[in-house]
């Protein structure tokens, strides 16, 4: 009989992990709050570098998931720590018995309504990344829609390098995220003039930097070295907002229809009870604490926990994916030496 | 009653003599020298008090029910309150009494000054009588009170968490010499009472105690040896209390008329501020009403402390304590003697010497503020000379110029400016909840800093820059003048404690937007309906504490939710962190004061967390577990 | 040495071989938080003052880091005060204090 491995979170993570863990030979049970699979990623419209649609991501691995046990709208109610494993309870009443369990329980966009004074969810004319690309992947939204674009600001870091939201840590993707859907909304309103509000432009990945050099050059984005500081509603219906261009040390104004609020990744706070009940840490940016950040990162302090994705940190697909299969060899490597 | 010794003197007085003669001068030189440092205006202040009659009835009231009756701490803890009113009120009815009984039977002896306390034993009984059983009885029954109140400081001192206390001072070196001498005064007169009561005649407590001590000892040797140390104990006990606590008794009869007169802390060594810090009893109740006591840190940065740290001058200390506070004014709130703890810090950071002073002579609001101020003032008042002005700095020079002419000229308006302030800038939620009941219960109003403005001049007042403040008051307040409104609204408590209590705008009502729109609500002009959610509302620290509004906000919520109450609130409302108020918190040092604000607030379990002031608001916002909402967006958003 | 004359021009150009930061340091000493600037802006941007004084705490803490007294004693006499820097300040930055810091060590003389 092939041996159980509970994986909790069905986004690419997991999802990916389950897929290399059939193969393996294993009998992956792949739990999911949510409806369907692929979390944040299916959600996505396209992703960097070279434009690929999400969905195209998301069915390629859905499509080795087969004869994997799959459990949507289901939670964990508790975990059990037994002698040599796992007993793990879902909400459905299902209870599995493992020897390894693999939390790939991703992240959570920041709630940009708490940077109140950006006025998320006050203006009509400010949304977010997350919004942005509902709407390129044609959910209707009257923010955006049915109206002429003449001027956009993009703000970045919004929830993500801000002690003050509680988040000191990069979010490390909004930069390229920002101008990827200023290339994208660009390329649909030709017309309108575009701006990044950056503090610092981190581009490191693959191709980013092309991507940065295109948005220059190709699109005629502007890029303004400031943080915004605060939004406000004039009587005409657009939003004007204040920042600092500190590249020429003095204070901007500018007057949009459209504001879009890169909010960021930040630690999942629905992991938190099933951390607390099998006594897992947090490391200092409130992610999940692997045992090493260097050579440790998908293994758990406790014996049998394994973590793939952004339950431990921003990451980017490529880092997810990499995690989820390297994890999934780790758990095939842990269960074949401890069962003998 | 005859006298026993014709001399009416034995050397045993001699001690008591020289510690009561000591401690009169040392007060009388305080007094003297507390007044000699107030201001003249402040002395005539204090004279004309003193001869007023409705203050002297207010400083009697005020003495007997502080410094005798102790009412504040009876409300805080019922035994603490017992504890000190029954040794400060027996005590004075001892000292009441013995005069009186000195002056029913031996008049010609009342100008020696120690015979009162004393008389025991100088008389000798030599009929009973009812009289005198009568004051043998109420000298015996208050002795017992007094005893009993110095049983509950004994046991105070060991455990006292039962006075409601959870932290407290410790004593110095001259505090517990003082103590101990204090406790000892009481049972040594009981003594030598006892030991006297046979000659002097005594009652329900000093006569079996003369038959039990007569039985076993047989003789009278020990009676001279306890007067001579009750003498000693009470000498002792007036030499030391100069250098003790205890200084607070006599000082508080100084402050409470001072007070009473309306005098304010100017100087923060000088006057008024030194008979405060001397006031100060060093009873802790302080430290445990500090918001930022919250896991025990900051404890040292009490007002106790402050007090303790100017009486010995140490300056280091009184800088830091004097910035770190967040001038929440809850020390203040439960203070029984009513130290003012913010106003002795803003006076003591008013003190400093400032390399390098900043002055707004330059600021003029050549942009945005005075364009809308100009169209406001053409707006509303419709007066000319004023409309033609619409741009900029011709504004703001007129209406300093000639500030009174403008607000003549503007009377007949009618109408609220609305004054938003810079932290409700960073929460736009609020001038936009503001604007929109403004507009429903169908308000002429103009949005004063829509496009940014001047600060109020609070924050500069805090940090003791007066003179600072000033310029600014001057300047915000030439604009509004010439606006012509009538009306002054604001969203910031911050901003409405400033301009109610510095700005004299004449003819101009200053009004929080919590007052107004409980107002509105009252003449039936906002319509609000009842959702039935549970709102606990935080009474902000310069609305509640700082300008005493604490009922219109919750009877304005009352209309959209069931109020619960926190379970510290109105004047024990804990600050929400984000003060101010301090200079030196660093952000991380506030969040563990906001979570422990926050628990306080969900103590009944709301469903939302309702508040009246901008600052609150975002401090909250960032840690709370369930929403939190300014008061004009609850009420905008209720149907 | 001869000097050819292309030695760096001390109005337009910053010579950190010769910055003077011991106002920095005074600074430091009252308000460690100076170091962690990460020169967003933001303050810059939502300051009251700024629009009527050119005032910048943003450019106030680079000029203290770049030993540029005179520059600083222009800009820090138009703050209020008011509290709007801290916070919108990512960093968590006490700036109100740092404002305070400076007024309190600032040596108009040796800023010169």
């Amino acid at each position: 009989m092939k041996e159980n491995v509970v994986i909790i979170g069905g986004g690419i993570a997991g999802m990916e992990a389950a897929k290399q863990l059939l193969a393996l030979g294993y009998c992956p049970i792949l739990v999911e709050k949510e409806a369907q699979l692929g979390g944040h990623v299916a959600q996505w419209n396209r992703l960097f570098p070279d434009m690929t649609p999400a969905s195209e991501v998301v069915d390629g691995i859905r499509e080795g998931l087969g004869g994997a046990n799959i459990f949507l709208d289901t939670e964990i109610s508790f975990i059990n720590k037994l002698k040599d494993g796992y007993s793990v309870m879902l909400s459905n009443g299902v209870n599995v018995v493992c020897r390894a369990v693999l939390l790939a329980t991703g992240f959570h966009l920041f709630d940009a309504r708490k940077k109140e004074e950006y006025g998320y969810g006050i203006y009509n004319q400010v949304i977010t990344n997350r919004d942005l690309e509902h709407w390129f992947n044609g959910a209707p939204d009257e923010r955006i829609g049915g109206r002429d674009l003449s001027k956009v600001g993009f703000v970045h870091c919004v929830g993500s390098r801000d002690v003050k939201a509680g988040n000191a840590q990069c979010s490390k993707v909004c930069c390229i995220t920002a101008i990827k859907q200023a290339i994208e909304l660009k390329e649909k309103f030709p017309e309108a003039e575009i701006y990044c509000f950056y503090m610092d432009l981190r581009l490191f990945g693959k191709k980013y930097e092309d991507f940065y050099i295109r948005a220059q050059r190709d699109y005629g984005i502007h890029f303004l070295r400031g943080r915004v500081s605060e939004v406000s509603e004039d009587i005409s219906g657009c939003v004007c907002v204040k920042a600092e261009d500190t590249l020429s040390g003095k204070p901007v104004k500018i007057t949009l229809d459209l504001l879009v609020l890169m909010a960021g990744m930040v630690s999942n706070p629905g992991v938190g009870q099933i951390a607390s009940t099998i006594s897992l840490g947090t490391d200092s940016d409130g992610f999940l604490k692997s045992r090493d950040n260097i050579y440790g990162i998908i293994e758990s302090e406790r014996r049998g926990i394994f973590y793939a994705g952004a339950c431990t940190g921003t990451k980017t697909v490529p880092e997810t994916l990499a995690e989820a299969r390297s994890a999934a060899l780790a758990i095939h490597n842990y269960l074949s030496s401890s069962g003998l | 009653m005859i006298e026993r010794f014709a001399s009416g003197f034995h050397p045993f007085v001699l001690p008591f003599m020289f510690g009561m003669v000591f401690v009169l001068g040392y007060c009388l030189y305080g007094l003297v020298h507390i007044y000699l440092q107030l201001e003249r205006r402040e002395r005539r202040q204090f004279l004309l008090s003193l001869i007023t009659p409705a203050t002297i009835w207010k400083n009697v009231r005020d003495i007997f029910l502080n410094c005798l009756i102790h009412v504040k701490l009876w409300k805080r803890n019922k035994v603490l309150g017992y504890m000190h009113s029954s040794i400060a009120f027996g005590w004075f009815m001892l000292i009441v009494l013995g005069h009186i009984e000195c002056w029913v039977y031996m008049p010609h002896r009342m100008k020696l000054f120690y015979y009162p306390i004393f008389f025991n034993y100088f008389v000798s009984e030599n009929e009973a009588t009812v009289g005198g059983a009568i004051f043998f009885f109420l000298m015996d029954f208050f002795l017992l009170v007094v005893l009993s109140g110095i049983a509950l400081a004994i046991i105070k001192r060991v455990r006292s968490q039962i006075f409601g206390m959870r932290r407290t001072t410790r004593p110095s070196f001259p505090d517990r010499i003082g103590l101990y001498s204090l406790w000892l005064i009481f049972p040594l007169r009981l003594l030598a009472e006892a030991f006297t009561a046979d000659i002097s005649g005594g009652s329900f407590l000093t006569v079996p105690m003369n038959h039990l001590f007569g039985r076993f000892l047989g003789d009278s040797m020990h009676l001279l040896p306890t007067w001579w140390a009750y003498s000693i104990c009470l000498g002792i006990f007036m030499t030391v209390l100069p250098f003790t606590r205890y200084m607070h008794i006599p000082t508080e009869m100084l402050l409470i008329p001072m007070r009473n007169a309306g005098l304010k802390i100017i100087h923060a060594r000088r006057g008024f501020a030194k008979a405060q810090v001397w006031s100060c009893p060093n009873c802790g109740v302080c430290i445990d009403a500090c918001p930022m006591n919250v896991k025990k840190a900051n404890i040292k940065d009490a007002t106790v402390y402050l007090n303790r740290q100017i009486r010995r001058g140490n300056e280091k200390r009184i800088e830091e304590i004097s910035d770190k506070c967040l001038l929440c004014g809850k020390c203040t709130e439960l203070c029984q003697v009513g130290v003012d703890g913010p106003a002795l810090r803003m006076a003591q950071r008013a003190m400093r010497d400032y390399a390098y002073v900043p002055d707004y002579k330059n600021v003029t609001a050549v942009g945005s503020i005075s364009a809308a101020a100009g169209a406001a003032a053409g707006a509303i008042s419709g007066a000319a000379a004023l409309r033609s002005a619409t741009t900029g700095a011709a504004v703001l020079e007129a209406a300093s110029d000639s500030s009174t002419a403008a607000s003549t000229k503007a009377s007949t308006g009618g109408s609220v400016l609305y004054f938003a302030g810079c932290m409700t800038a960073l929460t736009p939620a609020i001038s936009r909840a503001t604007e929109s009941l403004l507009k429903k219960a169908g308000v002429n109003y103009e949005f004063m800093d829509r496009e940014g403005g001047l600060c109020c001049g609070r924050p500069l007042l805090t940090a003791g820059r007066y003179d600072q403040a000033r310029e600014i008051i001057k300047k915000n307040r030439a604009l509004i003048l010439a606006s012509g409104a009538d009306t002054l609204l604001l969203s910031c408590p911050i901003c409405y404690r400033i301009f109610a209590e510095h700005y004299k705008l004449t003819g101009i009502r200053v009004v929080h937007h919590s007052v107004y729109f409980q107002e509105l609500i009252a003449a039936g002009k906002l319509k609000i309906s009842h959702s039935g959610e549970r709102l606990v509302f935080h009474d902000p620290c310069e609305l509640g504490r700082g300008c005493g509004i604490y009922e219109q906000p919750r009877e304005a919520l009352s209309s959209v939710g069931t109020v619960v109450e926190a379970a510290e609130s109105r004047g024990k409302s804990i600050c929400c962190g984000g003060s101010l108020g301090s200079l030196t918190l660093s952000f991380a040092q506030r969040e563990p004061i906001t979570k422990a604000s926050l628990e306080n607030l969900c103590a009944g379990s709301p469903d939302r967390i309702v508040t009246a002031c901008p600052l609150c608001r975002s401090t909250f916002a960032r840690y709370a577990d369930r929403p939190v909402e300014d008061i004009a967006e609850v009420l905008d958003s209720a149907r | 040495m001869m000097d050819f004359g292309f030695s760096l021009s001390p109005s337009s150009t910053i010579n950190l071989d010769k910055a003077d930061l011991s106002l920095l340091r005074k600074v430091r000493a009252l308000e460690p938080d100076v170091d962690i600037c990460m020169a967003c802006g933001s303050c810059t941007a939502s300051c009251t003052a700024g629009p009527f004084t050119g005032m910048s705490v943003r450019k106030v803490i680079n000029d203290l880091q770049r030993g540029r007294a005179t520059e600083i004693g222009k800009m820090v006499s138009g703050c209020m005060l008011c509290g709007k820097c801290t916070m919108v300040c990512p960093r968590g930055i006490n700036t109100r204090h740092l404002i305070l810091s400076l007024w309190r060590v600032y040596d108009k003389e040796a800023a010169r």
